[in-house]
């Protein structure tokens, strides 16, 4: 076993481990949105760790395994942004736990639009 | 790497894909069931990838490539259709 296969195996067990971890926050949380965080950072992270030690492992194959990592890279998270859009305006409610929803406050200061101008001090009271 | 240290990896990979299943069937609205996709497509993809390092065959690498295309695409569809309809 060479000492880039040995670096190649942990790399790739981190990755994995990753996956998991990721895997079991999409199990696990308890809202839409928290599934959306969990699943996309730890997958992406997993998923790059993963390839990436695979092209360390069997060095003539890293132009193309960086080459699908970068690409998971650039791709999840505009995939996980759009579908956290798409959810929220789908009407799917954050859960009682959850502190702040700043894309509402926003939102609904938009639609008022001049209005949103005066009321603007009790809303930052309110924080 | 040996025949157990890739039982091991491809067994905590498969844990994976069954936990993401299993939300993708019980989820509650139909955003959650393609968050729990999206999470499963990721994951095969990086087990594509290690299964051609298992098989010793490169064309698994631009397989996983093309897999992971068709998934940001389809993703990407089915949110927009959640967004505002088709």
């Amino acid at each position: 076993m060479t000492t880039t296969a040995i670096i190649g195996t942990f790399v790739v067990g981190f990755g994995v481990a990753f996956l998991f971890l990721g895997a079991l926050g999409i199990f696990r949380l308890p809202d839409v949105y928290n599934r959306l965080q969990a699943g996309t950072k730890c997958t992406t992270l997993g998923a790059f760790c993963a390839i990436v030690g695979v092209g360390i492992a069997e060095p003539g194959w890293i132009f193309k395994a960086l080459i699908v990592a970068v690409f998971i890279l650039l791709t999840n998270p505009i995939s996980a942004h759009a579908l956290a859009r798409a959810s929220y305006k789908s009407g799917v409610r954050p859960y009682d736990g959850t502190v702040v929803d700043k894309y509402r406050e926003l939102g609904e200061c938009k639609e008022v639009g001049n209005a949103a101008e005066t009321s603007e001090p009790t809303a930052g009271g309110e924080e | 790497m040996s025949l157990a240290l890739y039982i091991v990896l491809f067994s905590v990979g498969a844990a994976a894909v069954v936990l993401c299943m299993v939300r993708a069937l019980r989820g509650p609205t139909a955003p959650d069931r393609l968050v729990a996709v999206d999470g499963m497509i990721t994951i095969t993809t990086a087990l594509l990838v290690l299964l051609g390092l298992f098989l010793g065959r490169r064309i698994y690498i631009d397989v996983a490539l093309v897999y992971a295309v068709l998934a940001f695409v389809g993703v990407i569809a089915v949110a927009r259709y959640l967004e505002r309809g088709l």
